[in-house]
């Protein structure tokens, strides 16, 4: 029986050699249950160890192989051969510099990540000795999702916002600020204000909501978005009604 | 050659090194810290934990259990003094990130839960649905962010520590996106580099467990203790080896045979009634556990599949709610990887490599016999496992002892008075330097990375298995050596500066082999079994030669020496690891 | 440094028409433009029947005309379009919990379109009566 063959059209790039980036043509054996990490990493066995790109985990926790497969943004990890076309182009995330083949530079990102003050602000501190914050299962519901981010950026490769203007805060870190400002063991709502209701925060969204469906995880950054606006503006009003109770 | 001042230098951003910053942070804002690490910090082998960590907080449980569960479970291999600190210092650290944010999964009152996990007799394990390792890694790098001492170093992968006379002066790395070498001088040096699973090819771990820490101690003359000690996870997925939590055994999943039999009431684990039940079957230790599949295989009884022979883990009559509430990952992965949707079908799996018990060589404090150097997390054995982990006690081991080694660190950064010999120093700097320009440059070889990495891994399957020989053992020895003699000839396709993944995976492949090297000989040595250490010829336990920790020293030129030391028993003696029945 | 971190032209007129998603989006943003004269036009009409008999039924004559009937049916179609995107991603801005369990996100739209329907109703009433 012979072997089935796909074509993997992978952007290459490399700053001492080239002026711009190029694409570069594999033939690969296809496998059912591959995966298109596993055809890329096929690629650097077999066939060219000079293509560079990010992967770990292979199980879609860990967010290094953030990939544009066939102008989609996906989890080359988590994107099965299966459905794929029978050439399969594989670019690096959009609105990120390229350094290298498909590796970003992430620097904006991270920055950003900090920006949002994504940790416990808490009311009082609370001695180790006295145990945990008490936290019903109803209360965690009410934020959990947006725990679930992986940080793997595809959600900055869609968002057109971000790609028109690059001080936008951006979906991931807003819904990281979206998921403290929800907890309950959390008061930090107003210290996060100043970066994310402003001009370039939740403001800046316009909910095309790219983003959401982008996202493996199902964190809905839009929705987090579209949340914090309304919280936003209730703050506002609140502030401007009663300004001796500060939120 | 880029010289960076600092205070404490942390190679390795995952749990334990997160900790441990963080330790250092609070305890002396003024100290500076330099956080290094070959990925970003959320993509440290910490997220992919899924079970949970363990910590006595319920009425029902005692810190004698969680001591006993522990000892018996590394098949009495563990330092008791070490295991005692750790058990005690558990539910302070589970708590302390609690504080920081970390999504515990809650009892109806409010306050955190704990399920059922192999090896344990009360259930202990606090857990954030099944997703316990990305919520604390999650955490802690969030939590990081906090502080203005600790200055990252994100994608600078660490090459060789600088030891002069005994002394540790900080660690060369290079900047990945530029192949710019950096010498990071700093008065005291952690690593928490992570396990070295990627050494055997059918493994849960992601590509960048490759043991680049090990290696480094090694290399710089600290002995690497129980490396023969590797842990089979007894459910990984077939093909990928994904892990598949043992929490979806404490919520009541069970394993069987091509017959529909759950075969571990064959070997010592059973009757296999009433279910679930702590320490019995299913949730028994996870070396006996992966042992029964392979005695299982030898048998027949195993169900072969397109990736190999596997058993099934059913968790059908647990139902849709539960598996979701408890186990949606574990739902996701499997209908992801193999198609297979829990609620109604059972998922193939079988055991995988999973978790290094042995690792550089620490002292209940975190730090090695190199004076300025610590090490925590999987890269260290203090030890605490054993011969055989426990699952949930791997992720409150890093917080315990991450912290103690940031502590140690600082401390030792705060006392150190010593004039740094500058010029031998940056000598042994620049070599680290050269060595990497070596590889680079070289022309003539006939080796790629890729090629030898796939004979080391075959070797090691081969060699030093669930189940090991003296033949399958000098084998494997023997053809190491030669693997480490052609390493000298790999030669690299790519020779840009610019991201050079193909020199990082030669690098990686370089420490793999020293550390495949001490695993091999410290089971060839090893004529016994124990734990997840089965020798063929050596089928018993042997306390009165091998109650000893195994302690491999590094040589250029030849095997690893291999010595012994006592392990430490304070209060609970060596007797027969019991599990199923037997047990109240 | 031998870095040189390339940064790819992001075409800023067009690049919605690459996907779908962002074609669909477009159209969504559209409709505003097209409401937006449609409220112009009905306040022309005010103004004009403010002036009386005979300058109204000029403005109906155009209103009802063919590029009039035509601009009303595509800004019609644009305020549908524009109300059934609105509606689905309600439930995202306001998620709502009922005894502990969040409200499925189809009742909050099926809720919308219910009221929706029952207003039309009650303006179409008034309009033919």
């Amino acid at each position: 029986m012979s072997q089935r063959c796909i074509e993997l059209e992978i952007l290459r790039y490399d700053p001492e050699q080239d002026d711009s980036p190029h694409f570069q043509v594999y033939a690969v054996p296809y496998h059912d249950d591959w995966v298109v990490l596993d055809a890329i990493n096929y690629v650097k066995e077999e066939l060219d160890p000079t293509v560079s790109y990010r992967w770990s985990c292979h199980m879609a926790v860990c967010g290094s192989c953030g990939m544009v497969v066939d102008g989609e943004p996906v989890l080359a990890c988590h994107k099965f051969l299966r459905d794929c076309s029978n050439r399969i182009r594989i670019e690096p995330l959009q609105n990120f510099p390229v350094e290298r083949d498909l590796v970003v530079v992430m620097d904006d990102f991270m920055d950003k990540l900090g920006s949002v003050k994504p940790y416990v602000i808490p009311k009082e501190e609370k001695d180790i000795e006295d145990g945990e914050y008490l936290q019903t299962p109803a209360e965690l519901s009410s934020f959990k999702q947006y725990t679930a981010c992986i940080n793997c950026l595809l959600c900055y490769s869609a968002c057109p916002q971000y790609a028109l203007n690059s001080s936008f805060v951006g979906p991931a870190a807003l819904a990281l600020a979206h998921r403290y400002n929800l907890d309950t063991r959390d008061v930090g709502r107003s210290a996060r204000a100043d970066v994310v209701a402003s001009n370039s925060g939740i403001w800046e969204c316009s909910f095309v909501g790219a983003c959401s469906e982008v996202c493996p995880k199902a964190v809905d950054p839009a929705a987090a978005i579209q949340q914090t606006k309304i919280a936003s503006t209730v703050d506002y009003f609140l502030d401007f009604l009663t300004p001796w109770k500060r939120t | 050659m880029l010289t960076i001042d600092t205070d404490v230098a942390i190679v390795g951003a995952g749990g334990a090194g997160l900790r441990a910053a963080i330790a250092v942070a609070e305890s002396d804002p003024s100290l500076k810290i330099a956080l290094i690490s070959k990925v970003y910090p959320m993509r440290s082998h910490t997220v992919a934990a899924e079970g949970g960590a363990a910590g006595v907080i319920k009425d029902n449980d005692s810190f004698d259990e969680h001591f006993h569960d522990t000892v018996a479970g590394g098949d009495w291999l563990c330092d008791q003094d070490a295991v005692d600190l750790f058990i005690r210092e558990a539910p302070r650290e589970l708590t302390q990130v609690e504080h920081w944010g970390c999504p515990w999964s809650r009892d109806p009152d409010g306050h955190v839960s704990v399920r059922p996990f192999g090896g344990m007799k009360v259930e202990r394990t606090w857990f954030a649905a099944d997703k316990s390792g990305f919520h604390l890694l999650h955490t802690l790098f969030q939590t990081s962010l906090k502080h203005p001492s600790i200055t990252r170093f994100d994608e600078f992968f660490s090459t060789d520590l600088v030891v002069v006379d005994g002394r540790c002066h900080g660690v060369a790395a290079i900047e990945m996106r530029s192949g710019q070498v950096h010498f990071f001088r700093a008065k005291s040096v952690i690593i928490a580099t992570g396990g070295a699973g990627r050494v055997f090819p059918f493994t849960t771990n992601g590509a960048i467990k490759t043991g680049d820490g090990m290696a480094m101690a090694f290399r710089a003359g600290v002995p690497l203790k129980d490396m023969e000690f590797v842990q089979y996870h007894p459910t990984g997925l077939p093909g990928t080896g994904i892990l598949i939590t043992e929490g979806s055994r404490g919520e009541g999943g069970i394993l069987v045979n091509k017959d529909g039999y759950r075969y571990l009431q064959d070997y010592d684990l059973g009757p296999p009634d009433p279910w679930p039940r702590k320490k019995a079957m299913e949730l028994g230790p996870r070396d006996r556990l992966s042992q029964a599949f392979w005695h299982e295989q030898k048998k027949g009884r195993t169900i072969s599949g397109d990736n190999g022979d596997v058993v099934h883990l059913d968790l059908r009559h647990l139902g849709e709610k539960k598996i979701d509430e408890r186990l949606p990952m574990v739902r996701e992965l499997s209908m992801s990887y193999v198609g297979i949707d829990p609620v109604h079908d059972a998922i193939p799996v079988r055991p995988v490599v999973h978790y290094t018990m042995g690792g550089i060589d620490t002292d209940i404090d975190s730090a090695t016999a190199v004076d300025g150097l610590f090490a925590a997390g999987e890269c260290a054995c203090v030890s605490i496992n054993g011969a055989n982990r426990l699952g949930s006690n791997s992720l409150t081991e890093l917080l315990v002892f991450g912290k103690r080694a940031g502590l140690g660190a600082a401390e030792f950064a705060r006392r150190r008075t010593d004039s740094v010999i500058e010029q031998q120093v940056d000598l042994m700097a620049e070599l680290s330097r050269e060595r990497v320009l070596d590889l680079i440059r070289r022309n003539d070889g006939e080796e790629r990375v890729a090629g030898l990495r796939k004979e080391m891994n075959s070797a090691m399957e081969a060699g030093a298995g669930i189940y090991r020989s003296e033949e399958s053992l000098q084998s494997c020895v023997d053809t190491m050596m030669q693997i480490r003699e052609r390493y000298k000839n790999v030669v690299l396709n790519d020779r840009s500066n610019v991201f050079n993944t193909d020199l990082f995976e030669a690098l990686e492949l370089g420490a793999m082999i020293d550390v495949a090297l001490a695993m091999a000989c410290s089971a060839l040595q090893r004529r016994e079994s124990r734990g997840s250490h089965q020798r063929l010829d050596f089928p018993e336990r042997d306390d009165t030669t091998f109650l000893k920790h195994t302690l491999a020293q590094y040589a250029a030129m030849d095997v690893p020496a291999v010595d012994y030391r006592d392990v430490t028993i304070t209060r609970l003696q060596p007797a027969e690891r019991v599990y199923g029945g037997a047990v109240e | 440094m031998t870095r040189r971190p390339y940064k790819a032209e992001f075409p800023a007129l067009s690049w919605w028409l690459r996907q779908p998603r962002y074609i669909r989006y477009m159209l969504r943003e559209m409709s505003a433009l097209f409401l937006g004269i449609y409220v112009l036009v009905l306040i022309a009409g005010l103004y004009c029947l403010s002036l009386g008999k005979p300058v109204y039924e000029q403005f109906l004559t155009v209103a009802e005309g063919p590029v009039g009937l035509t601009f009303a049916v595509i800004t019609m179609f644009f305020a549908v379009y524009h109300t059934y995107t609105w509606f689905k991603v309600t439930p995202k801005a306001m998620p709502l919990t009922l005894r502990g369990q969040r409200l499925p996100g189809a009742v909050i739209i099926a809720a919308h379109w219910l009221i929706f329907a029952l207003l039309s109703a009650a303006v179409w009433l008034l309009v033919s009566s």
